[in-house]
């Protein structure tokens, strides 16, 4: 099949999808046989594949600083409120079990 | 971290125990940080915006009722903190990116049709053009338009599934799948021109 045809523009509008596993098999089954007869578009959907597996392992170069020993304790505290919230919410029984 | 081992964290920190604590906030500290710091452009908000989110998230760490949601419900608090910095420091119209743009031409030659695309079949190994890829990524990823941009960082830096990416944007599962789509065809593009001016050079001729 030559390329450039509108069923690969279908195909190119639904690659994500194909990728990640989204589409009804029925339409599964269209791309995979399109795709077995249209080299380029196989071509295209690689180095879309290729993008996605880049963006997975992408990690920012910019870190956060170190925390500050006040903004921990805020942390800390505000942490400890929640949790003594919730086992006072509890009811006595449970507290005793656990 | 894998997803499992953050489940347990949370399970961990919401049984009281203090071990769990600065690993949790090492971990997601640094995740609230990248999200914040691609979503806002600026090191100071994004410092501000992980302290802000993480005393939220522990204010509010008893209404945690699933902890296998914990990096959606901390990306979530996130990106509310993020509108609010956006909200003060830029008012730019939202824009949306078409399909069409990244329809890659093509070359015919008599029955030979070739896309206009890099030869995407070996992806540079070597350490330093790893860190070079990275970067045209950092600038693919920060030249897109806010509203996709939040959507490829939810769903494939971070992981989330679409339903977990829809509920924190507050969009509908849809939207998620087109904006993805774009967003992705377009960082595709910006890494297709990088490793077309690497095959120019490579083609060079040497002094």
């Amino acid at each position: 099949m030559p390329h450039g045809t509108e069923e690969c523009k279908q195909i190119f509008a639904t690659l994500s999808q194909y990728l990640d596993l989204e589409l009804p098999p029925d339409a599964c089954r269209e791309i995979e046989a399109h795709l077995a007869g249209c080299p380029p578009c196989v071509e295209f959907a690689e180095s879309l594949r290729k993008t996605v597996a880049l963006c997975h392992e992408y990690q920012a170069g910019e870190m956060p600083g170190p925390i500050s020993q006040s903004a921990r304790a805020r942390l800390v505290e505000a942490w400890r409120k929640a949790v003594s919230d919730q086992q006072s919410a509890k009811p006595a029984g449970l507290i005793a079990d656990s | 971290m894998e997803k499992e081992a953050e489940i347990q964290l949370a399970r961990d920190l919401m049984a009281g125990q203090p071990e769990a604590f600065d690993r949790f906030v090492e971990h997601f500290r640094a995740k609230i940080f990248q999200y914040s710091w691609l979503m806002c452009g600026q090191r100071e908000d994004a410092e501000e915006v992980s302290q802000e989110t993480l005393l939220k998230v522990f204010e509010n760490f008893n209404q945690l009722r699933q902890p296998e949601r914990v990096r959606s419900w901390v990306l979530r608090i996130a990106k509310n903190f993020c509108l609010m910095k956006r909200r003060r420091s830029q008012f730019a119209p939202a824009q949306e990116l078409s399909l069409d743009e990244y329809m890659p031409a093509l070359d015919r030659d008599g029955r030979d049709v070739k896309l206009q695309i890099a030869d995407w079949s070996s992806l540079p190994e070597d350490r330093m053009l790893r860190a070079e890829l990275r970067r045209v990524l950092d600038q693919a990823i920060a030249a897109l338009p806010d509203t996709y941009r939040s959507v490829v960082l939810l769903r494939d830096v971070e992981d989330l599934s679409t339903d977990e990416t829809a509920q924190v944007l507050d969009l509908s599962v849809d939207v998620i799948k087109t904006r993805l789509h774009r967003a992705r065809l377009a960082i595709r593009q910006e890494l297709d021109r990088y490793l077309k001016t690497k095959e120019g050079s490579a083609h060079a001729p040497r002094n």
